[in-house]
């Protein structure tokens, strides 16, 4: 995994969401889910391009479900984008980098 | 496991157009066996394995979705979709293959060599041209169409249980179809949830007798026969669905957290803009092994396939499609 994603987990994730300087990309995934393996070689280059205007934090959602339940994830992969830790875009379901960027566009 | 075992080039950042003997278009168990054949015949191919997505057309294809598949032989415990997929991705990487992780969005048919474009469709030359092109695009689940489904997509709405069964536990879900995919995922749901309502729109089912007896041997599942979903209820989150009895038209509702659609596929035929002869029901019509309509287009796996649609059957007809490109090539002393 590329260092410039972080793993975030229901301890840290408060923390982190809301002193980060830069937006925060969240990516709620569990082992066992093919699209969320298929979309993270799109977020490795994702951190690396965007590093300094995007960060990536990636919760495994077997292990944190408080976070992931105060969220009201169903469907995994989502991903939501955190500024000043409050929620701001969230998609859902795997989709290519050229579309996920466009919707991350406001905030980077 | 890892999905990418070899690092995949993203093909709409090319801009000069790439001649390839074989372009093989999916990267299903058909795409992918195309590829290990042609890769070996020394035909170089060039597969373009789709993109990211949660609607079954994405790298790997439907398997993707999969949990454990018991029926591809070899593998006498089963094997998970994902890493079975994954193991035929580094077979065909293996011996040459090379994969472009990009979904063809126009292809010109007219003659070999074809085009085909990754990215724009309105870019005046072609990523690539192909003296053979392998159809590989496999099909995609179909949604209900009805009120709610859209709006409620990934808010209880789901269209792959196996990503999203998980957040169902101890909750009541309904599965609409009558096949082996709605059987397939009723059972694994009842992994998570108290109570799976079956809903089919006939009397009987079309699965398969063993996925049909499992199915009706397992206390956690409830059958509503003769019924159709008419409306997705709920807001923010699906609380239930609206009923219509398909005998009697009599109307009721369902309180349910959870609906799993699995009422069949529909090709991923958008792509080839009818320059190929597609059957009545809309899958690329086939002839004699995997010949197209079209001189030196090749179709296998769930594009051209609507009676079988097997992990074995999409590999075995990808084999055919890349022999028959060989031949074709060899014929006409290219």
């Amino acid at each position: 995994m590329s260092e410039k994603i972080v793993t975030l987990d229901d301890a840290t994730f408060d923390e982190h969401v809301k002193s980060s300087d830069v937006p925060v990309l969240v990516d709620f995934w569990a082992e066992w889910c093919g699209p969320c393996k298929m979309i993270s070689p799109v977020l490795e280059e994702i951190a690396e391009e965007q590093a300094g205007k995007l960060e990536i934090g990636k919760l495994n959602i077997d292990d944190n479900l408080d976070v992931t339940r105060r969220y009201d994830v169903m469907s995994i992969p989502t991903l939501i984008l955190f500024k000043d830790g409050e929620p701001k875009v969230r998609l859902i379901g795997a989709k290519p980098k050229g579309q996920l960027l466009q919707e991350l566009a406001e905030y980077l | 496991m890892d999905q990418a075992p070899a690092p995949a080039r993203h093909g709409h950042l090319t801009t000069v157009t790439t001649h390839a003997k074989v372009l093989i278009a999916g990267s299903g168990p058909a795409g992918l066996t195309a590829a290990v054949y042609a890769a070996r015949a020394q035909l170089a191919p060039v597969v373009i394995e789709g993109e990211p997505s949660s609607t079954s057309d994405q790298p790997g294809g439907q398997l993707m979705l999969t949990t454990e598949v018991e029926n591809y032989p070899g593998f006498p415990d089963g094997i998970m979709g994902p890493e079975l997929m994954s193991a035929m991705r580094s077979q065909a990487v293996r011996f040459g293959a090379d994969l472009v992780t990009a979904k063809v969005s126009r292809f010109d048919l007219s003659g070999s060599p074809f085009g085909v474009w990754v990215g724009d469709p309105d870019a005046p030359e072609p990523t690539y041209r192909a003296e053979a092109v392998i159809v590989a695009t496999g099909a995609q689940a179909l949604m209900l169409g009805v009120p709610g489904e859209d709006r409620l997509l990934g808010y209880g709405v789901s269209a792959c249980a196996t990503c999203d069964g998980f957040f169902f536990r101890e909750q009541e879900i309904a599965v609409v179809g009558g096949g082996d995919t709605a059987m397939e995922e009723a059972l694994f749901l009842t992994r998570f949830a108290s109570k799976v309502t079956v809903i089919h729109r006939r009397d009987q089912l079309r699965a398969s007798r063993i996925m049909q007896e499992r199915a009706m041997a397992n206390p956690s599942i409830e059958f509503l026969w003769n019924t159709r979903v008419t409306e997705v209820l709920g807001d923010p989150k699906v609380s239930g669905l609206a009923l219509a009895d398909t005998v009697t038209g009599e109307t009721s509702q369902l309180a349910v957290s959870g609906l799993f659609v699995a009422i069949g596929h529909q090709p991923n035929t958008d792509a080839l803009g009818g320059q190929l002869e597609l059957e009545p029901n809309g899958y690329v019509r086939t002839f004699g092994g995997s010949r197209s309509s079209v001189e030196g287009v090749f179709a296998c796996g769930d594009v051209q396939d609507h009676v079988y649609r097997q992990a074995v059957t999409a590999a075995g007809s990808g084999c055919m499609a890349a022999i028959d490109a060989e031949r074709w090539l060899e014929a006409r002393g290219s």
